[in-house]
């Protein structure tokens, strides 16, 4: 009885002070791309809310978290328009937030990390897949949540070996992301012993991609285009552009898989993924949204969770505070991937498992069984340590 | 017919020659829809039990007469006679329930509710919902206090221990634990509070007076990755001396002294185990590896593995009737 009487003195003690203050405000700003990409699958079709939806999800989640801490957190939206300046609209932001989730192609967002690099603003990537971000343009001020490209080509190659399709038929796109992919993929199979038998290069000659005349055209054209190639296990397609890649499966002149772009594709997330708990925030998603969670989501839902993370730990609102413990030894994040989730300190890249999906299931997540690795094996997806070109400062 | 009889006599025979140490363990399997009852004087399996969509948390009536056992999937708690071995009522626990506890009379039920943020207060007697609280995102361990006057909740995303009063229904104390905690266990003492972190990879100990973290239960396995070591299940032996750590992925049970919180040794167990229960006489403890569908049995004081019975799909939780 005498116990309970000083635990309860104790804990109104404890109350007292904190019920007495204000709330510590975290403001999360997220700076989204102009304009939406058309894809070739209409059920692949981003929402307006690609990503943000994500972010609001997680501030819902860190405000419960918050309301035992008294920490309150708030989103504050804003979208580039056509020829805006990346620059300008992060420094709005940031006059009133500390942290901003950005989903931007990787020259805008270097140009709004160099804006925001004396004001001490966190920059948190969402969106861009550049490795040129991690390595020789990378920042101080940027940590990087979306996975990079290089990553996403390992996590597909370390599979595809496992399943000894080790004969590629490459298929890239003729826009500068498709090629990039294809570099990646190129050093992916380099790197985990698969051979590329033949490339071919798909020109984006135009043209819309919903048409009421529908199939049968591409039903003539992809059997032709796939066909005289040496004999290869899986064709792997480069088609960020989303221009030719989806027509791909089914329509191949040899009965084969694909995979990259279309067929078995490499993500961070995927509305199937149901393991680890999944389904929990899988389903707070929808309710939230009603809509399906999608890789974007995920990552700006986990640049959020960063912060929230941080500000929890930290008992701190102060983006300088929050930064050092994200940089530092004692931060994870938890994220429905099996494992914990850790930043790589040499360029700020989150390391992460990466899954395998076909649009209706999960297939596989990588690392696959057997990549084994001296630090981490998260560290055999991308470019490690000794690798790397990035000077960060 | 003659054979059948034969059967069923020695079946009999069996069943009235077996000592009276031999008890009955239950154990939930989340992808097989059923629960697998285990003779622990035999090790077999003697009945498998058809149960609802996606059973995990399961635990015996304090009476020992009903098992229960939450079926997420269909949002409740089905009651298995345990005479009968059959599913004979169902009580309303909420959506999603995974994991819950008894107050010590058996009366009260909390449900930990996954997918709103809440906990479930169900009247066991009435089988009604009696109250619900808000708690951290994701709920999922459950646990009261030997007093009984503190209910443990622990909430997987917001990574805290809850505390919570009995009588007022209202949260005393939150305390920060590492990521995704997911088990708590007091010491029959009450003098500590064991919180496991599947994603953190440690078992915070907390001092259930003051609310603070005191120390950790960390693990090292050489040549196993950190990120390897998932600690889930808790179990404390009744004189608070050791306890017993489920690893998940790790694939082994450590044993840690409980007074110093040093691992002792790790028991090298099935793949992806989970949780864990005692016999009553604490000989045993049985331990459900999810990935490799069996269970392994744990001689108590020997700290070995002395057996591996194969269960149903993906084995999750297991509770032993009380004597």
């Amino acid at each position: 009885m005498v116990r309970w009487l000083v635990a309860a003195i104790g804990l109104i003690a404890m109350a007292m002070p904190v019920r007495a203050t204000e709330p510590i405000e975290i403001g999360i700003g997220y700076l989204g791309r102009a304009g939406v990409q058309q894809t070739l699958s209409l059920v692949e079709q981003p929402a307006e809310n690609d990503g943000i939806a994500g972010a609001r999800l997680a501030v819902e989640d860190n405000n419960t978290t918050g309301k035992f801490l008294n920490q309150r957190f708030n989103l504050e939206e804003a979208r580039l328009k056509e020829g805006e300046d990346a620059a300008k609209a992060a420094t709005a932001l940031a006059d009133r937030n500390g942290f901003i989730i950005a989903d931007l192609p990787p020259d805008a967002l270097l140009q709004a990390a160099d804006a925001l690099r004396d004001r001490g603003t966190v920059l948190l990537n969402a969106g861009a897949i550049d490795d040129r971000l991690r390595e020789q343009d990378c920042r101080a001020n940027v940590i990087h949540v979306a996975p990079t490209r290089s990553m996403l080509a390992d996590a597909l190659a370390q599979y595809l070996v496992w399943k000894q399709w080790k004969r590629w038929f490459l298929v890239v796109g003729s826009h500068e992301k498709d090629k990039l992919y294809a570099d990646a993929l190129r050093r992916a199979a380099t790197r985990f012993g698969a051979k590329i038998v033949q490339e071919k290069i798909f020109e984006d000659t135009g043209g819309a991609r919903r048409t009421d005349s529908g199939v049968t055209l591409i039903q003539r054209q992809m059997p032709v285009f796939t066909q005289q190639i040496p004999a290869y296990d899986v064709l792997v397609a480069a088609d960020e552009s989303e221009v030719f890649a989806s027509y791909l499966p089914y329509r191949t002149w040899d009965p084969r898989p694909v995979a990259g772009s279309a067929g078995l594709v490499p993500t961070s997330w995927d509305a199937a993924q149901d393991q680890w708990g999944a389904v929990q925030i899988q389903n707070r998603f929808v309710k939230l949204n009603s809509r399906r969670m999608t890789a974007l989501d995920m990552q700006a839902w986990t640049a959020a969770r960063m912060i929230g993370e941080a500000a929890s730990r930290t008992n701190s609102g102060d983006p300088k505070k929050l930064l050092a413990f994200l940089k530092g030894p004692d931060f994870s994040v938890a994220a429905f991937k099996g494992t914990r989730l850790t930043l790589r300190d040499w360029n700020l890249q989150l390391r992460q498992p990466i899954l395998l999906v076909d649009g209706r299931m999960v297939v596989s997540v990588s690392p696959q069984e057997g990549f084994l690795h001296q630090v981490s094996e998260l560290d055999t997806l991308g470019v490690d340590r000794p690798e790397t070109k990035c000077k960060l400062q | 017919m003659l054979r059948r009889c034969l059967l069923s006599g020695t079946v009999l025979w069996l069943t009235a020659a077996a000592p009276a140490s031999a008890f009955m363990a239950y154990v939930s399997n989340e992808k097989g829809n059923t629960v697998s009852v285990i003779d622990t004087d035999s090790w077999t399996v003697t009945k498998t039990i058809k149960v609802g969509q996606r059973p995990r948390g399961i635990e015996f009536s304090r009476d020992g007469k009903f098992v229960m056992v939450a079926v997420g999937d269909d949002d409740t708690i089905q009651v298995i006679d345990a005479k009968k071995q059959e599913v004979v009522d169902t009580l309303p626990s909420g959506p999603d329930p995974e994991l819950f506890t008894q107050d010590a009379a058996g009366k009260i039920m909390y449900v930990a509710n996954e997918n709103d943020n809440t906990v479930t207060v169900i009247d066991l007697e009435k089988r009604a919902r009696i109250g619900d609280v808000q708690v951290g995102v994701e709920p999922e361990g459950m646990t009261i206090s030997p007093d009984g006057k503190i209910l443990i909740n622990t909430s997987e995303t917001t990574n805290m221990a809850h505390f919570i009063d009995t009588s007022t229904r209202q949260i005393v104390a939150n305390v920060l634990v590492d990521a995704r905690p997911r088990f708590a266990e007091f010491k029959h003492d009450g003098s500590e509070l064991w919180v496991s972190s599947e994603i953190g990879g440690t078992v915070s100990i907390v001092d259930p007076v003051k609310h603070v973290v005191t120390g950790k239960v960390t693990f090292n396995i050489p040549g196993l990755r950190s990120e390897a070591i998932q600690p889930v299940g808790i179990g404390m032996t009744k004189d608070d001396k050791t306890a017993f750590v489920a690893l998940g992925p790790a694939n082994r049970i450590a044993v840690v002294d409980a007074v110093n919180h040093k691992v002792i040794k790790y028991l090298l167990v099935g793949q992806r185990v989970w949780h864990m229960a005692f016999t009553p006489d604490e000989k045993y403890l049985l331990v459900t590896n999810g990935v490799s569908n069996d269970v392994s049995v744990i001689d108590v004081a020997a700290q070995k593995v002395i057996k591996t019975i194969q269960v149903g799909e993906l084995p999750w939780g297991v509770t032993i009737a009380p004597q």
